[in-house]
């Protein structure tokens, strides 16, 4: 672990490096706009002109005007630093100020969108774990549902996000914490699924046999043996499961008409045009992502370490 | 009422079925076909449950319908089909797969770079990527350039790192033996480390297959022409034509499918010396 903090470090340090290089020729024709405006002389004149130019003449000609683009309101690429600022605008300020739920901070959207998140979480894993149940012990259902989990992933679920929507508005359903959570928990659910079936099929055919020779029922040998031994799988499972959870609700907050929750916030910013919005949201979505999969890390470390498995 | 009763019949009746049939599980056509059967009934469950509880084709079409629109508007699924699966999906996937690819390569080189980009890779490829959607729309315009845009930095990490993954799977054993042979580096990489990456590859290419269908789908919500899987599916909500937007889906559904299917397909023939394979 430690080893690999250096070369991580690099290379985040070169993309951080690389970004602020391209915020220049990404703004400059924006930021040439607007000194124009404010009455600078420009090479050429004329936004519809510069058209034809490449933006490596134009920062060339106008070398002056360049660093306007590192500090444009509305950029086509914000700065590093920009995102930043608006994040803590966004998060620290509003705490600072005793209105960290305000909806116009980012706590309360990312509150929202953590909601519908741990909801999906919860319903998927259950279902995952139900279905890896049935499919060890029936081989019916092994036959009939395996080949449909698989072609249900391959389905592209955001076909079906506004359906989901529309569905449960008409059936009365209040608000869109159910159906962000459906999208969850149906992204959710398959690795799961698959880590439990594995899991469960862990133990030897050996160790299953001891088990009937102590004369146990079908239920203790569940619970004394299959189910402790598919937890490093579980866990494993759980991980990928938080993150496509995760995407599940940014996808169900992205289309038609959402008002919180930090997909919300991108649809919203996307429509008015303030590229900055958008790209907190993203990185108060990122931070969530880290955050959530850090704390199942946690978790699985502490319990199998209780269990002597790690 | 009586419909609801016949959706428990057909429950029963195919379940049923399936207990008899999965008693010769190892023989392949039983394979085959208890999925199926499983599948067919639900279909007829739902048409039943649509029809016992009168529910209005508005809210969900039985499956009839939207056969019956499907089958009427099939120029309208084409053009969909060509602009967002081909055009977009497609594009993308290639350009992004085949990127990621030639990075895994050079990166790979370098032991350095491996343990600098693999935790990133990895943390990247978890996150909500599909968010970029709106801002490559606004830089690449609405046709199906920031389609493909949005696709290949979506389907890029998982390859990446699976693909690096793959690369290190070779044992030093191997690579020794390699080099006794006098083998260079192009020579090790052709012949010994790139088909032990294969199956770690696939795997990567199967996750970017649903990928791509999803990114070129939801770029569609924030702009597009006046074609496309995404923009039918948003406008169809909107104007309340719903068994178009199931019949969409259902394209959407089998899109995907075929998709994973081709790749899952080429898996096979490709490492048919790996022990999964083989069963």
């Amino acid at each position: 672990m430690m080893r690999s903090t250096f070369p991580v470090l690099t290379v985040l340090a070169v993309i951080v490096g690389v970004w602020y290089l391209a915020v220049a020729p990404m703004n400059v024709r924006v930021a040439l706009d607007q000194a124009e405006r404010a009455g600078s002389a420009i090479v050429p004149e004329g936004s519809v002109p510069r058209r034809d130019v490449s933006v490596w003449r134009l920062m060339l000609n106008n070398t002056a005007h360049v660093p306007l683009g590192y500090a444009l309101e509305r950029p086509r690429l914000p700065t590093p630093g920009q995102v930043g600022a608006e994040l803590w605008k966004t998060t620290g300020e509003m705490i600072a100020k005793g209105r960290a739920f305000s909806k116009r901070g980012l706590i309360y959207h990312g509150w929202i969108t953590l909601q519908s998140t741990l909801w999906g979480f919860a319903l998927g894993t259950v279902l995952g774990i139900v279905g890896a149940v049935a499919i060890v012990y029936s081989r019916t259902a092994q036959l009939s549902m395996m080949p449909w989990a698989i072609i249900s992933q391959t389905i592209p679920i955001v076909a079906l996000a506004p359906m989901i929507i529309v569905l449960s508005s008409q059936m009365g359903v209040e608000g869109r914490g159910l159906p962000k959570a459906i999208i969850s928990a149906y992204l959710c659910f398959f690795p799961v699924l698959v880590g439990m079936v594995k899991g469960l099929r862990a133990p030897l055919p050996a160790q299953l046999d001891l088990l009937r020779t102590y004369n146990a029922s079908g239920l203790q040998s569940f619970l004394r043996l299959r189910l402790p031994a598919s937890l490093p799988y579980l866990f494993t499972s759980l991980k990928i499961g938080i993150a496509a959870a995760l995407v599940g609700t940014i996808v169900g907050e992205l289309p038609t008409g959402a008002i919180s929750g930090l997909g919300a916030r991108i649809l919203i910013g996307d429509q008015f045009g303030t590229p900055l919005a958008i790209w907190s949201a993203l990185f108060a979505a990122a931070i969530l992502a880290g955050g959530l999969v850090t704390l199942l890390d946690l978790v699985q470390r502490l319990t199998l370490k209780r269990m002597g498995l790690a | 009422m009586s419909w609801v009763l016949v959706a428990l019949l057909v429950w029963a009746a195919g379940w049923g079925l399936n207990i008899m049939l999965s008693r010769w599980g190892e023989v392949r056509a039983v394979r085959v076909a208890v999925p199926v059967i499983f599948g067919l009934t639900l279909l007829a469950m739902w048409e039943a449950l649509v029809r016992g509880f009168d529910v209005s084709p508005v809210i969900l079409p039985p499956p009839s319908v939207v056969a019956q629109t499907f089958a009427a508007s099939t120029d309208i699924l084409w053009t969909d089909f060509k602009q967002t699966v081909v055009k977009g999906a497609l594009r993308g996937f290639v350009i992004g797969t085949v990127a990621a690819f030639v990075t895994a390569i050079l990166i790979d080189r370098s032991q350095f770079l491996t343990r600098g980009l693999l935790p990133i890779g990895n943390f990247v490829a978890a996150l909500p990527i599909v968010g970029i959607a709106p801002i490559l729309v606004n830089w690449f315009g609405f046709d199906w350039q920031s389609k493909a845009a949005v696709v290949v930095v979506m389907v890029f990490f998982p390859v990446l790192v699976n693909t690096v993954q793959g690369l290190q799977e070779s044992s030093a054993m191997q690579r020794d033996l390699m080099r006794t042979y006098a083998a260079g580096y192009w020579q090790t990489l052709w012949r010994l480390r790139l088909p032990a990456a294969m199956p770690f590859v696939f795997n990567g290419l199967k996750i970017a297959t649903t990928l791509a269908l999803i990114g070129a789908i939801v770029a569609e919500y924030f702009g597009s022409p006046t074609r496309g899987m995404g923009f039918r599916i948003s406008t169809g909500v909107g104007s309340l034509s719903i068994d178009l937007v199931w019949a969409e889906i259902a394209v959407a559904a089998l899109a995907g499918t075929a998709f994973y299917g081709t790749v899952a397909f080429v898996e096979r023939i490709v490492t048919f010396w790996h022990p999964s394979q083989r069963g």
